[in-house]
Formats: structure tokens, sequence, C-alpha cells
């Protein structure tokens, strides 16, 4: 039986078709969740999806963190449950303080869509570990709030702890500049494109995973996160704990 | 009796964050041909009405909407503002003296 994972509907995500598209490619089930439940309908882990949560008013995904369904993925995280937010996804769960730090507004002000290139920093996190050979992962961005911000203290200790788990790079893999660098895409602190939190199952990123997973998209080099999710969660179905890596 | 307090909830970025909006303000000043500004700080500014007993109760539900919601304290700082006080059963308007408090301090 394929392992049930939650993708969350809030009123303005737009990647959840996509997501749940590219969770059924990695051979999970996908399971919409809708904002106003609060029940989890027993899935194994959860995407947040992109897009515009409750229109980004105030703060991109302040508002959705307050929702009833928040609450319940809260008390996944604490339970040791895998989460994994993309985009929109990630402010969500920034704001929710389920991963450290924040979204700035990019530095350059625009909205920015189009294609970057992201290294994976932790090559043996359930998030990560079926990303394939070591080398600069092409995948979408879409965004006008991704720029990455936490104080230094925060920053040291989140590279101390391996909690950086992309940076933006460029072709050859160098990492990316903070200013004025095209290939660091909004000015993000350290060029970090996602983190993960200390306990280590959930995760957040920019870029779209789920928009990069079939060939003919441009790019599959994003379907190697989406089965890494979807096979530590299956490694780790019915019990909530960080499930240990799946058989590589 | 309760009386309804108006509020102005002033969210600012703290020093030190990156404000491009402000920078963005700043840089186009030479356009309009205005010189000797800086500093430019881009924030928001939310004004509610909270119905409560006294002023320090309805003080207590701004601040805490103000910090759960209307900022974020890693990278925000607000200071709350009266701007009136209407009595339920009276129901006159008597402005208070504006008066500003800082909290989540900008530092």
């Amino acid at each position: 039986m394929p392992v049930r994972i939650g993708v969350v509907v809030f009123p303005g995500s737009n990647c959840d078709r996509d997501t749940t598209h590219a969770v059924e490619l990695a051979g999970g089930e996908p399971v919409e969740l809708w904002h106003e439940e609060a029940s989890l309908a027993g899935v194994a882990g959860i995407i947040i999806p992109g897009g515009f949560a409750y229109g980004d008013y105030i703060r991109a995904g302040v508002i959705a963190r307050f929702s009833p369904v928040m609450r319940s993925v809260a008390a996944f995280a604490a339970d040791g449950g895998l989460i994994l937010g993309i985009c929109n996804g990630f402010q969500v769960l920034a704001e929710a303080g389920l991963v450290p730090g924040a979204l700035l507004r990019n530095r350059g002000l625009r909205f920015v869509g189009r294609e970057v290139r992201i290294a994976v920093e932790q090559p043996e996190t359930p998030f990560t570990y079926l990303a394939g050979p070591r080398r600069p992962l092409r995948m979408p961005i879409a965004h006008g709030e991704g720029c990455y911000f936490a104080d230094p203290a925060t920053l040291d200790a989140l590279e101390a702890s391996g909690g950086v788990l992309f940076r933006y790079v460029h072709a050859d893999g160098s990492v990316a500049g903070e200013i004025d660098d095209p290939a660091n895409p909004n000015g993000s602190l350290r060029a970090i494109a996602g983190v993960r939190n200390a306990a280590g199952n959930v995760a957040g990123l920019m870029p779209h995973p789920e928009r990069a997973s079939e060939a003919i998209l441009g790019s599959d080099d994003g379907f190697g996160l989406i089965r890494s999710f979807v096979e530590s969660a299956a490694a780790g179905a019915g019990t909530h704990r960080t499930p240990e890596l799946a058989t590589r | 009796m309760t009386t309804e307090y108006r509020f102005a909830v002033n969210v600012l970025p703290k020093p030190g964050i990156l404000d491009p909006q402000g920078r963005a303000v700043e840089g186009s000043l030479p356009h309009l041909g205005i010189e000797g500004v800086a500093g430019v700080r881009v924030g928001r500014r939310v004004e509610l009405t909270v119905a409560a007993a006294d002023e320090a109760a309805a003080r207590a539900t701004v601040e805490r909407l103000a910090g759960e919601l209307l900022s974020n304290p890693l990278i925000e700082a607000f200071t709350v503002e009266l701007l009136g006080a209407t009595s339920s059963t009276i129901s006159a308007t008597s402005p208070t003296s504006s008066s500003t408090s800082s909290v989540g301090a900008a530092d």
C-alpha cells in the first residue's frame, strides 16, 4: 500500500496539484489537508506546498500559521513527524517557528521566477538521501520574499549542526555570493536556499523540486528530493518518529 | 462597563535588518531633486478598536496580537499607540492624549 503523504491546501495555495502529482510519481498517495480541518487523516509525512496562502497578507505565511491545520502540523512536528515546506510552505514553517530564520523581501525587491542551481549540503537526511550524485540541482524559483535571514549566532549554529540543507550555487558548484550575484536570486544570507530544524524532521526550501520532477518540465533534478521525502515517510509510516534512512 | 479603545500598531524592520523598500525609496529621492534624506525605513501601520474593561486590558490584547501576528519578532519591532477611547454607556468620545509605548525594543 502506498504511503499517505499530506499536502496542505490553504486558500491561495497554487502548487498543491503539482505537489500531489510529484508525490504520486514517487509512489506515494497524496492526501489533501484542507486548512480549516485539524485532522491529518493519518498521513506519514506532510508537505506544505507553494502559493500565496491567505494572500500573503501582513507577511508571507503568517496568517496560515494560525489555521486549524497548522496546529495539528505543529503537534505532528513535535512528535517527530516528517514535514517539508516548499516556497510559501517554507515561509509558513518559518513564521510558525518550526524551522529557524525568516524570509525577507528579495534584496532586488522584485518577484523572481526563473531557474536556479542549488547544492545539497547535507546528503544524508530524510529530505535529500536520494538526490543522486553530488552536483548542482537545477530547479525553478518563483517568489518575492525568499531572502533567508537569521542573526549571525543562529546562522553559525545552523552551519555547525548541519542545519543548512541547500545553498544557491553557480553552474560549477561554487557557492553564490550574497550581494549582486545572480546565482543567489534573492540575496539570502550565506546563499542559504533551505534549512532544517534542530531535530532534523522539519525542512523548508525556496526552490520548487516538484516543478522539476519530470524531464518534460526541463529538469527532473528535484525528483530525488520528492522521492527522498516519500521513501523516508514510508520507512517511518505510522510511528510519526523521524525515520531511519531507508536502505540506500 | 466596557470601553472601546482605538489603537495604532506601527511595525518597522529592526535596525540592521535589510530593508530593500527603504533603500528603494532613498534611491528614488535624487530623481525628485531631494537631497539630505537618509535612514528611510518602510513599515506598516495597523489601526484597530478593542472593547475592554480598562486601558491596561485593551493594551495587553493589542500587544499580544501585535507580537504574534502583526510583527515577526525575529525581524521587526512594533510600537503601540493609543488613539482614543469611547465609553459604550455614555457614548461620548473622549480622545485621550496620544501616548506611545515601545514594545519589542528595537535593538
